[in-house]
């Protein structure tokens, strides 16, 4: 078993990296900043780090406040809280005139298991890839992690960063450049193509070992940026292909399993399957319970391409 | 505390400029589609002292960095802002008969980066005062001195986000944030209050940590006091509750619930161009 690696903490990491960059950095978080992690920044730069209190629509509000007078601010909570409870203030307020609010959801997908359904976030990429303007990023590992959030303070407008919580196999090598828009190859093969995000990419590439024992080649390609989306480099990973999966730790409407089908079907002809929580909601159990009772620990997304391609 | 009252003079050129404001929120609205007349004539007094008396404004760069603020918390009344910034050429006079109409730059609730001095979107209501903090906070920050003035509607106050907000301005010592009340006691059904508690609205406003003052939110004379009172006070937020008249100013539609956002007829306009021209004429000879 490789090493494995907490994004969140990497993700605390790099947020006082970039404070130390940028001084326009304000971070902003609604009394869970030990777990989100963004207390590292609030440690060394206690003069721009806000603690809104058990309040996130008026954090996200606020936040555009700052954005709209010049600052970069970082809104930290938990994925499900940030973006569904506050839909309307992003929409309304950040996305709507485009304010570079950067809201980064924590403890994502099931990674927040034993407090059940009402802590998961499986419905947060769908609510933020429909607003315009919003860029969604959800990095599968640390050194992605890490790249995209030094990365976000750069793009012009807002940004939904999407994080989990356990820890995760390090996908990528000290040379990998995280681009917004472009996936990324991890594993050729011929005989299907398997999209995945997020943290479940490392299931997906554990899969396509398991697949190759069957003498089914996979190509596995990591969708870091869920929007904006590069459809030429999507359909270039098509070639020859029997099949399509999508891998994600989300409901599979709404999110990559959606993204990546829309491109298809405008474009290509290869059938396609989208493997996620299949429009539930979750409950309580360990992470590692939860993702292999929606069939997305490496066994299951095995038997389920295998059932398709039988 | 002395505090000094606005000249007589002053005093009627600002009642002139109000009345001007008035008649071009009916005017813009015109007749036969649905417009917030209500909420946007309570609300002219407010916006017109902000505009023509209070804030640090220059209309030729309405992106100044030092400039202040006005956010309009309760997005529907944006009529008596767009009247307030045409009459100060940020845009043309002639723009207003645009609004809501596609492709104007004057949308039906406040848009910015769309309409020029407009700071915030706002419309979904409850949101405003939370972006007014964020921007004192970055007034702060980045060593400006510019105030932050927030217009929120009393029906807006069921919205809790509100309260969220009230309780973030005096933590975070934001005393650069005036909070006004437009307090017309009603909201689109019914009134403000509908049977939610709403009072003692000052006492609520005072227990979160802010100082408050209650005046005649048709009185500039007192509302420029409560204005200069506000961005003088040092040690707290301040929150200005104005008593107001929904729709003040046309008779027919004057305290009447049916006109929070309804059309009128063509001889309904007629008759508020009427009454507020008569008005207008008013105030314009007594500043003789």
């Amino acid at each position: 078993m490789s090493e494995l690696f907490e994004t969140r903490m990497v993700y605390g990491d790099a947020l006082l990296e970039l404070g130390q960059r940028r001084h326009d950095l304000v971070v902003l978080d609604a009394d869970l900043y030990k777990s989100t992690r963004s207390i590292v920044y609030g440690e060394s730069f206690p003069d721009r780090f806000f603690d809104l209190g058990i309040a996130e629509q008026d954090l996200v509000s606020t936040a555009a406040g700052l954005a709209a007078g010049g600052l970069i601010p970082y809104c930290n909570s938990f994925a499900i809280f940030l973006t569904g409870r506050c839909y309307d203030q992003i929409r309304t307020q950040v996305a709507y005139p485009a304010l570079p609010v950067k809201l980064i959801g924590s403890s994502a997908g099931l990674t927040q298991g034993p407090d059940g359904a009402t802590h998961q976030s499986l419905e947060d990429i769908s609510l933020m890839r429909g607003l315009p303007n919003m860029t969604v990023i959800v990095p599968a590992d640390d050194v992605e992690t890490r790249q995209a959030t030094l990365a976000s303070a750069d793009i012009k407008g807002p940004v939904y960063l999407r994080l989990g919580r356990y820890p995760t196999p390090r996908l990528f090598g000290p040379d990998y450049q995280f681009k917004i828009g472009q996936p990324t190859r991890l594993r050729d093969g011929s005989d299907i193509v398997i999209f995945a995000t997020g943290h479940v990419t490392a299931k997906a590439l554990a899969a396509a070992e398991l697949l190759n024992n069957q003498n089914i080649q996979a190509r596995v390609v990591n969708v870091a940026t869920i929007k904006p989306l590069n459809r030429e480099a999507v359909l270039g990973q098509l070639d020859g292909m029997r099949y399509v999966f999508t891998v994600e730790e989300h409901n599979i409407i709404g999110g990559l399993g959606s993204t990546i089908s829309e491109i298809i079907a405008e474009s290509a002809q290869v059938p396609l399957r989208r493997l996620g929580v299949r429009d539930t909601f979750g409950e309580s159990g360990t992470a590692d319970e939860l993702l292999e009772k929606h069939g997305l620990q490496a066994e299951g997304i095995r038997t389920s391409i295998v059932e398709t391609l039988t | 505390m002395s505090e000094k009252a606005i000249s007589q003079t002053d005093l009627a050129r600002l009642e002139c400029r109000a009345a001007e404001m008035r008649l071009h929120i009916v005017k813009m609205m015109g007749s036969n589609k649905a417009h917030h007349f209500g909420g946007s004539l309570s609300a002219t007094d407010l916006v017109c002292a902000l505009y023509f008396y209070k804030m640090k404004y220059n209309p030729q760069k309405p992106d100044w960095p030092e400039r202040d603020r006005f956010i309009m918390s309760k997005g529907h009344s944006v009529p008596a802002q767009y009247a307030a910034l045409a009459m100060l050429k940020v845009f043309p006079l002639e723009e207003l008969a645009t609004l809501k109409q596609l492709g104007s730059r004057l949308q039906g609730h406040p848009v910015m980066h769309c309409t020029p001095g407009v700071e915030g979107c706002t419309g979904s209501l409850g949101q405003g005062l939370s972006f007014a903090n964020g921007m004192a906070l970055a007034a702060r920050l980045q060593n400006y001195n510019y105030q932050v003035f927030c217009l929120i509607g009393d029906g807006e106050l069921h919205e809790g986000q509100v309260w969220e907000a009230a309780m973030t301005t005096p933590k975070h010592c934001l005393t650069n944030v005036t909070a006004i009340i437009d307090q017309n006691g009603l909201k689109a059904m019914d009134e403000s209050s509908c049977g939610k508690l709403l009072e003692p609205l000052s006492q609520r406003w005072a227990s979160f940590g802010w100082q408050v003052r209650e005046i005649d939110g048709h009185n500039l004379a007192q509302i420029c006091v409560a204005l200069d009172w506000a961005t003088a006070s040092p040690d707290s937020p301040c929150a200005i509750i104005a008593h107001t008249v929904k729709g003040k100013g046309v008779s027919f539609i004057e305290n009447k619930p049916g006109f929070h956002n309804a059309p009128i007829t063509p001889e309904q306009s007629r008759q508020a161009i009427a009454e507020l021209e008569a008005n207008l004429q008013t105030k314009r000879e007594a500043l003789q």
